[in-house]
């Protein structure tokens, strides 16, 4: 058996920070439809100007989920972000129902 | 190569109206959207309902899949008649982002040619490469200790004529200790290759913990349930418990009854801080099925006034 290298890689958790342009390419989006979700409040960045925002870590989930369910499903943006919102609720909702079953 | 039924994957007859088509997608494609959908094989029912889609939306190419004939059965082994296209032009619907590079071979086969050669490169030259995203499934384990894994990935790629291809690659990563369900792990330049002089983009591992027999994580802490005897409840004990560290003694205070919650600090994924565990009491009576189990049971009637539905008002 060949032996391979192992990769490290970095989490992505709220010590992770993107710039614009970074969650642009990440997410493969123009940065113009991400300053869109900025203004729908589906992800809310630090820092004073859109060259000097930041973004945390755990907004790349929800870009890519808003992304997804608008070119898959052909959702409209404010229609996205409620459906996020509800599907983060859902999921709380799951999790407590499992503690509460056990 | 199998055939598909695409009519089938979409539940549809075959003289199905273009807006019965695409109703039927629309249904579909929300109930098994991964995002949405709960079900195990979401995933792979999104993917199928998207290629059924991609042919039968469009008129050209659903004209030359139904040229194909209606008698072939999904799955029955399938090689396209020499000529079936001729006469049909495919202009391309285009592919949505989703479906990318993600059709079955029989897909492949028939359009995949007409369909991506028109897109070809199209990029600039010395591009970055796109970031890649995939989702894994580790154990919980792994997060505990860290680990290797060899995971792999099915990557689109352009071939010399410039179609798309996959190809399978296989990777070893290290999980890192501490990683929680969701997470992505970043990879830094093990995405797709970039164009020209352009640097490879970056491939982004999400995380899921495959269900585990007695852990649930949320977030760090991890939460179990602990069966005991009515004397460790009613008494108090110290009893044995696994955590994913090792065994521990844990203090049972006596007069727990089932649902009790008790937490052990720490002890639930590692991190700054660690998690806890938290462990929820669950009280089992011994079964009655011998003599002396039986005898000991009638004694605790009639030592005990106890009424567990005195609450009820009965």
């Amino acid at each position: 058996m060949t032996s391979q290298t192992i990769l490290s890689g970095i989490i992505v958790d709220d010590s992770t920070e993107f710039t614009l342009g970074e969650l642009s390419r990440t997410c493969g989006m123009p940065a113009e439809w991400l300053l869109a979700l900025v203004e729908e409040g589906v992800i809310e960045p630090a820092g004073a100007d859109p060259a000097r925002w930041h973004f945390q870590g755990h907004c790349l989930r929800r870009v890519r989920i808003v992304r997804h369910l608008q070119t898959d499903l052909g959702l409209n943006l404010a229609g996205a972000a409620l459906a996020l919102e509800l599907l983060e609720e859902v999921e709380a909702l799951r999790q407590r129902i499992a503690l509460l079953e056990e | 190569m199998e055939y598909r039924d695409y009519y089938q994957i979409m539940g549809l007859k075959r003289d199905a109206s273009q807006d019965e088509i695409k109703r039927a997608y629309r249904k579909l494609a929300r109930k098994y959207h991964p995002d949405v959908s709960k079900e195990s094989d979401a995933e792979e029912r999104f993917k199928e309902v998207g290629e059924a889609y991609e042919v039968l939306k469009d008129p050209e190419k659903r004209a030359a899949y139904d040229h194909l004939g209606a008698n072939y059965r999904a799955g029955q082994e399938f090689h396209p008649p020499p000529d079936w296209d001729s006469g049909f032009e495919f202009r391309g619907g285009g592919f949505t982002d989703a479906a990318g590079g993600g059709f079955s071979d029989f897909f492949e086969e028939l359009f995949g040619r007409q369909a991506h050669g028109a897109h070809g490169f199209r990029s600039r030259f010395d591009a970055r490469g796109q970031d890649h995203h995939a989702k894994v499934v580790v154990d919980l384990e792994d997060s505990f200790h860290g680990a290797a894994r060899s995971i792999s990935l099915q990557v689109p790629s352009l071939d010399a004529q410039g179609r798309m291809q996959l190809t399978s690659r296989t990777l070893n990563v290290k999980i890192p200790r501490g990683i929680r369900e969701g997470q992505m792990i970043r990879l830094a330049g093990q995405g797709m290759p970039g164009m020209g002089q352009g640097a490879g983009g970056d491939l982004y591992l999400e995380i899921h913990f495959r269900p585990h027999p007695f852990y649930r994580a949320e977030g760090r802490d991890l939460h179990m349930q602990l069966p005991v005897t009515p004397w460790e409840a009613a008494l108090g004990d110290t009893v044995t418990v696994p955590t994913p560290d090792g065994k521990v003694d844990l203090k049972i205070p006596p007069g727990s009854s089932s649902g009790s919650k008790l937490r052990l600090k720490g002890r639930g994924l590692p991190g700054k801080p660690a998690g806890d565990l938290y462990i929820t009491l669950s009280v089992v009576a011994p079964p009655a099925n011998t003599e002396p189990a039986r005898a000991a049971y009638r004694e605790l009637a009639s030592q005990l006034a106890f009424n567990p539905r005195a609450g009820m008002g009965v």
